[in-house]
């Protein structure tokens, strides 16, 4: 081996713009943001609903716009398709279930995961008396 | 004993993770409702009130946002590092003081109600 091997410069601000697997990552990566994002409005919300009936629902109407409208459905998208869907497939890598012998299929788990949430969402729909 | 402790962090993480994809789509759903104008009877102040005034509400409502900040603090830092800061004493700092501050507010908040 060369005592100074050669060591291709790499970016630190644009590294992973080489590889498809590398933008995946970042993609899912920047979901935090809306995760953040989301907490900080339901803490917004939360900080309304101790003060009075009346700021809640000025809370209410000053979300009732369509740059929100917007933003959430994009944001909706966006995070089932980074972060709550590949969290799903990575599901059987992190928690694999051993049955015995045997290891339990990954679409099992996967499966597993689209069920549980499925039903959490229904369930916290029925909670805010949406169905 | 190192072990022990990373273990708490690195499950309180995956907690995060699993309850912010469970959870967040249902959430942002809900404000995507909102922003419609249409308001389902659960956020109605009385009855999210009433929710929120309960100490099973409560527990739910703190154990979602306290997960879902440090959650997201600690990938932010790792998001710093990914494009290009290198200061991460400062963005650890950065991005936990604001998890503390969420979940302090969390706490506050929901202690307000009753």
């Amino acid at each position: 081996m060369s005592r100074n091997p050669y060591v291709r410069p790499v970016s630190t601000t644009t590294w992973y713009m080489r590889n498809g697997r590398y933008k995946v990552y970042v993609m899912r990566e920047l979901t935090s943001f809306l995760v953040m994002f989301y907490s900080f409005l339901t803490l917004f919300g939360l900080a309304a609903l101790a003060a009075s009936a009346e700021r809640w629902n000025d809370f209410l109407a000053s979300q009732q716009n369509t740059g929100m409208l917007v933003f959430h459905t994009l944001a909706l998208l966006y995070f089932m398709f980074y972060q709550t869907f590949p969290w799903f497939k990575l599901a059987p890598k992190a928690m694999p279930i051993h049955l015995g012998e045997k290891k339990l299929p990954d679409s099992f788990i996967i499966i597993g995961h689209y069920v549980a949430w499925v039903l959490v969402s229904a369930f916290i729909f029925w909670l805010a008396g949406v169905i | 004993m190192a072990i022990a402790k990373k273990a708490v962090v690195w499950g309180l993480f995956a907690a995060g993770g699993t309850l912010t994809s469970f959870i967040f789509p249902a959430l942002i759903a809900l404000f995507l409702l909102i922003a419609t104008g249409n308001i389902p009877d659960g956020l109605q102040f009385e009855q999210i009130h009433t929710f929120a005034a309960s100490w099973l509400g409560k527990a739910c409502l703190f154990i979602v946002l306290f997960l879902s900040v440090w959650h997201a603090a600690h990938r932010l830092r790792v998001v710093a590092h990914d494009f290009g800061i290198r200061k991460d004493t400062l963005v650890a700092n950065a991005v936990y003081s604001i998890a503390a501050i969420g979940t302090v507010l969390a706490a506050f908040y929901l202690l307000t109600i009753s």
